[in-house]
């Protein structure tokens, strides 16, 4: 029998084996080069800002056959096989990027230079679909962060939202009526310039599949799934708040904050857990994905019930 | 009386030998799909969210032997194909066979017999709710579909009770279209079919009350 009650800490004490590791590491560098004050929690905090990617301890890696032909991205076809299979002509290449409204430096930019600035990082993060489905993806790619800054918003712009292409010619899905199309999402600034916020063009080492998003796709972890646009065409400052695709198509269902929150349902299934491809057996749900530690604070205050 | 009213043992005995012959094929063609998944789900095939994957599988067999079984009548008095309705006791029970896989790794493996989750599931879902209704339903149609209380039942009562497979591919198709997200697509596929199938039905209906109505008495 299973027993499913455990008495652990909250997972945002719990330090990743990698980090722990690596702050040992990190001290015995520090120790050597003599700068003795340099606590542990200091330290730590350091990591955390190097490195605030690493997944969790005993979440392994899922199978990047399962994360590459499951998956949720309606411009190839509603089934989840739809995007392996209808995507295989999609050309990510060549690419640009248009970043526009609020900001002192819009422009369209090819994709290599979008990208060049900054330093290409590897992270391994939880993913959480809405539909309670979960993976562990190591991604590829940049801080949106860098992004963010490079554009330069205007202390009015309050959001960035962010499109997908439209081309119905490569992209089958479109030729549909099921969302509106094209796909667009949004963030917060605060929330976009969070650490943890990324923008993949890669995964498992590899360049980003058509299929999960290529050339250039969100990963904001501690949201659920769709939140995470794919094939990013634009990106636009804004004082206004943005209404999302799945927004538009279920506001009672999909809201634009779309925390992965354990205690909020979904009107037609619970949220409390979550079951990884691939396995059978479900597992608990974190609040925030697990990023509390790093995301809580841009929701004090706020009524997460309310602002699903 | 048709056809139709006659308990399936009736029919059964009036379908050519060939068809009959051919029973175990249908049977075993019907039961691959549930013998397929499983090795697929043992061998570690089912790529993706493994339960969902099952669930919707289970679901759409359930559904397609339904639409089966109704379009046995009005095929066969398109074609008069009398051996067509050997098969219809099979897909019935196949029906039933395919919904209760569907239920039961809703319960067993999606909310893992957590019977707080199956009871609210079953309140406070309205998909669910009306997908176990549909359940209900086939209950009494599957066990009625005994040779022994079949003929218990008599013809007509037991035509009557068996039109209740119409109320299940309403329930059973609302059913659908409320668990989808957003493409409801195949939902309305099956609406077609089956308002289609019913219309069949009625119009047929009516034809021999007017052919009654007409005869000298």
């Amino acid at each position: 029998m299973l027993i499913r009650k455990r008495i652990e800490p909250p997972s945002s004490e719990i330090t990743p084996e990698a980090e722990y590791l690596n702050r040992r590491e990190f001290l015995g560098m520090v120790g050597s080069i003599g700068a003795l004050s340099a606590t542990g929690a200091i330290a730590e905090g350091l990591m955390g800002g190097m490195n605030p990617a690493q997944a969790q301890q005993g979440d392994e890696v899922t199978d990047e056959e399962k994360v590459t032909s499951y998956n949720n991205y309606y411009e190839f076809g509603t089934d989840k096989e739809d995007p392996k299979a209808n995507s295989q002509q999609f050309k990510a290449r060549p690419w640009s990027v248009k970043i526009e409204g609020m900001c002192r430096k819009p422009g369209n930019m090819p994709l290599d230079s979008f990208l060049s600035p900054s330093r290409i990082e590897d992270r391994t993060y939880r993913f959480r679909c809405v539909e309670a489905w979960s993976a562990v993806i190591p991604w590829r790619g940049i801080p949106l962060a860098d992004v963010i800054r490079r554009a330069d918003p205007l202390p009015s712009a309050r959001y960035v939202e962010m499109t997908t292409l439209y081309d119905p010619s490569q992209m089958s899905g479109q030729r549909r009526a099921t969302i509106q199309w094209p796909y667009t999402e949004g963030l917060r600034i605060d929330e976009a310039l969070n650490p943890l916020a990324f923008l993949a063009t890669g995964m498992y080492g590899k360049t980003l599949p058509n299929q999960n998003g290529a050339p250039l796709r969100l990963v904001v972890p501690w949201k659920y799934g769709f939140k995470n646009i794919k094939a990013i065409v634009k990106l636009k400052f804004t004082d206004r708040q943005p209404t999302s695709t799945w927004m538009k198509a279920a506001s009672d269902e999909y809201g634009f904050y779309a925390n992965v929150n354990p205690t909020v349902d979904h009107p037609r299934w619970s949220q409390a857990r979550e079951r990884r491809l691939g396995e059978v057996l479900r597992k608990p749900t974190l609040m925030f994905n697990g990023y509390s530690e790093q995301v809580a604070s841009l929701y004090s205050g706020m009524d997460l019930r309310r602002e699903f | 009386m048709t056809a139709t009213a006659m308990p399936a043992t009736r029919a059964r005995s009036r379908g050519p030998r060939i068809a009959r012959a051919l029973k175990p094929l249908v049977f075993a063609a019907l039961l691959a799909p549930a013998l397929w998944l499983t090795y697929e789900l043992f061998t570690d095939q089912l790529d993706g969210d493994v339960v969902k994957i099952l669930e919707i599988s289970t679901g759409t067999l359930a559904l397609r032997c339904l639409a089966g079984t109704l379009v046995i009548s009005p095929l066969r008095q398109l074609t008069g194909w009398a051996w067509l309705t050997t098969y219809r006791r099979m897909l019935g029970l196949f029906v039933f066979f395919y919904a209760t896989a569907h239920m039961l790794i809703y319960f067993g493996l999606d909310l893992e017999l957590q019977f707080g989750e199956i009871w609210t599931s079953i309140v406070k879902r309205p998909y669910i709710t009306i997908g176990m209704l549909s359940w209900l339903i086939l209950v009494p149609l599957a066990i009625t579909s005994l040779n022994g209380l079949a003929r218990k039942l008599g013809g007509a009562r037991w035509k009557r009770l068996h039109q209740l497979t119409y109320v299940v591919a309403v329930t059973a198709t609302t059913h659908y279209l409320w668990a989808v997200k957003k493409d409801t697509f195949w939902p309305f596929v099956y609406f077609a079919l089956f308002a289609a199938l019913l219309l069949v039905r009625v119009y047929g209906w009516y034809g021999r009350r007017r052919l009654a109505a007409n005869a000298p008495r």
